[in-house]
């Protein structure tokens, strides 16, 4: 009965939200990625896995729901996917790139969390912030309040590189380019901000860890944290696909008494020289 | 046979004292299982500004532009020109060449080349091969030349020698 937080939360998250909840270092991560992020030709296609797991990009634990799963093409209109299937451990899609520019797929949701103690007794409850004021009762004592937003994205895009997918929602943490998320070449720094609720989000912690994990025996974390202008850079240490998962929590939550806990994860294709 | 291509555009476009720029690509003979003709970009880079790009070769006659899936992967001059083309581009895009020394011109003044602005550039060949690997190869070069201006280099793997020869 005494399991850790994150174990007993996991499966709710996984029901809601279609992602694990990043609130402990041994949360399980959630990706999509796509089998390539610069294409050519008119009318190109792309094939996407989605999945949750602890090894990068290495499908063995969770398929992804593709429930909340958007597309927003290049003219900022949204695209469907096609070819959905979710199997035992991942999920697979394709999308049909018809307008040139820049695709982004996102996967995004907020919820809220409060915990008290009730007579003695630990109580929790989830759902979202209209439903907050109903949920606590009178006289619940050590009420702790956490609102959480988490994104998971990744982007494609036929021939140059746009900019219009990376408009902000002004929702949860959100990454804004500096250098073009399709743009990433090995041996070459790329600068990403990072905002939350709109706003640079300072101080939030980023982890960058290559693909192809199973294949070696360290994680090979490349770490950061973002500036007053919520910027961060890094220099791509080889060619490869790369898992980018941000996270922040403070107490500036719209909801009153409330921390908040935001998390970004990208999955990002570096290219050789 | 340089010389023949040069004079039929000569002929062809009548400006007689415009500077040439001749580049000759050896596409090697590959003991490889399966061959297909590489895919081919040659293009200039100036130190500042956009790249021009003076010919790609690839399967430009496959049903429903099929060729044009796989420009992609002459990475380098997809970043840097490609993908902003919208192909196939007249003059430039042309099909792909058998093993052998392939030798193209170009006139200041007319396209692809046009008028370039004094300054240091960068001659770019790169080469792509289905079931085969890449190589890109450079010749750096001061524009304009005063004297005729020659320089070769050799590829290791996808590309035999690339010369550049500009005669003023």
């Amino acid at each position: 009965m005494k399991k850790p937080v994150a174990t007993r939360l996991l499966p709710v998250a996984l029901a809601m939200a279609g992602l694990a909840l990043p609130l402990t270092a041994q949360a399980h991560r959630a990706w999509i990625v796509p089998a390539a992020t610069a294409l050519s030709s008119d009318n190109p296609w792309v094939t996407f896995d989605a999945a949750i797991s602890n090894d990068i990009f290495h499908p063995d634990y969770h398929a992804m729901p593709l429930t909340h799963l958007t597309v927003t093409a290049p003219d900022g209109s949204a695209a469907e996917i096609q070819n959905a299937h979710t199997g035992k451990y991942r999920s697979t899609f394709d999308l049909n790139l018809t307008q040139r520019g820049t695709y982004k797929v996102s996967s995004a949701g907020s919820f809220v969390i409060a915990m008290w103690e009730e007579n003695g007794e630990r109580k929790r409850w989830r759902g979202d912030a209209d439903g907050l004021k109903d949920a606590i009762p009178a006289g619940a004592d050590n009420v702790r309040i956490i609102e959480s937003a988490r994104r998971l994205e990744t982007y494609v895009t036929a021939g140059a590189p746009t900019l219009e997918v990376f408009t902000p929602t002004g929702k949860g943490l959100e990454l804004v380019p500096v250098t073009h998320p399709n743009d990433l070449f090995a041996g070459e720094e790329a600068t990403f901000q990072l905002l939350i609720d709109g706003e640079p989000a300072a101080a939030a912690e980023v982890e960058v860890i290559p693909g192809g994990m199973r294949y070696r025996n360290q994680q090979d974390e490349i770490t950061a944290s973002t500036d007053k202008q919520g910027r961060f850079s890094l220099t791509w240490p080889a060619a490869g696909m790369y898992w980018l998962s941000a996270e922040l929590q403070d107490d500036k939550s719209s909801i009153p008494n409330a921390s908040r806990r935001a998390s970004y994860t990208g999955t990002f294709e570096v290219l050789p020289q | 046979m340089r010389t023949l291509v040069s004079a039929a555009l000569l002929l062809a476009t009548a400006s007689a004292g415009a500077a040439e720029l001749s580049v000759s690509v050896d596409i090697p003979r590959l003991n490889v299982a399966e061959y297909h003709r590489p895919y081919v970009a040659i293009w200039l880079e100036p130190e500042q500004g956009a790249p021009t790009t003076l010919a790609v070769w690839y399967d430009i006659k496959l049903r429903d532009s099929e060729g044009e899936k796989w420009l992609k992967d002459m990475r380098q001059w997809w970043r840097r020109d490609g993908r902003g083309l919208s192909m196939p581009v007249d003059g430039v895009s042309g099909a792909t060449r058998a093993v052998g020394t392939h030798t193209v011109s170009f006139q200041s003044g007319q396209a692809p080349l046009g008028e370039l602005a004094p300054g240091n550039y960068t001659l770019l060949v790169e080469a792509a091969r289905e079931v085969g690997g890449r190589e890109v190869l450079s010749i750096p070069f001061t524009w304009p030349v005063t004297g005729a201006f020659s320089e070769s280099v050799t590829g290791d793997t996808e590309l035999g020698g690339v010369r550049l020869d500009i005669t003023p």
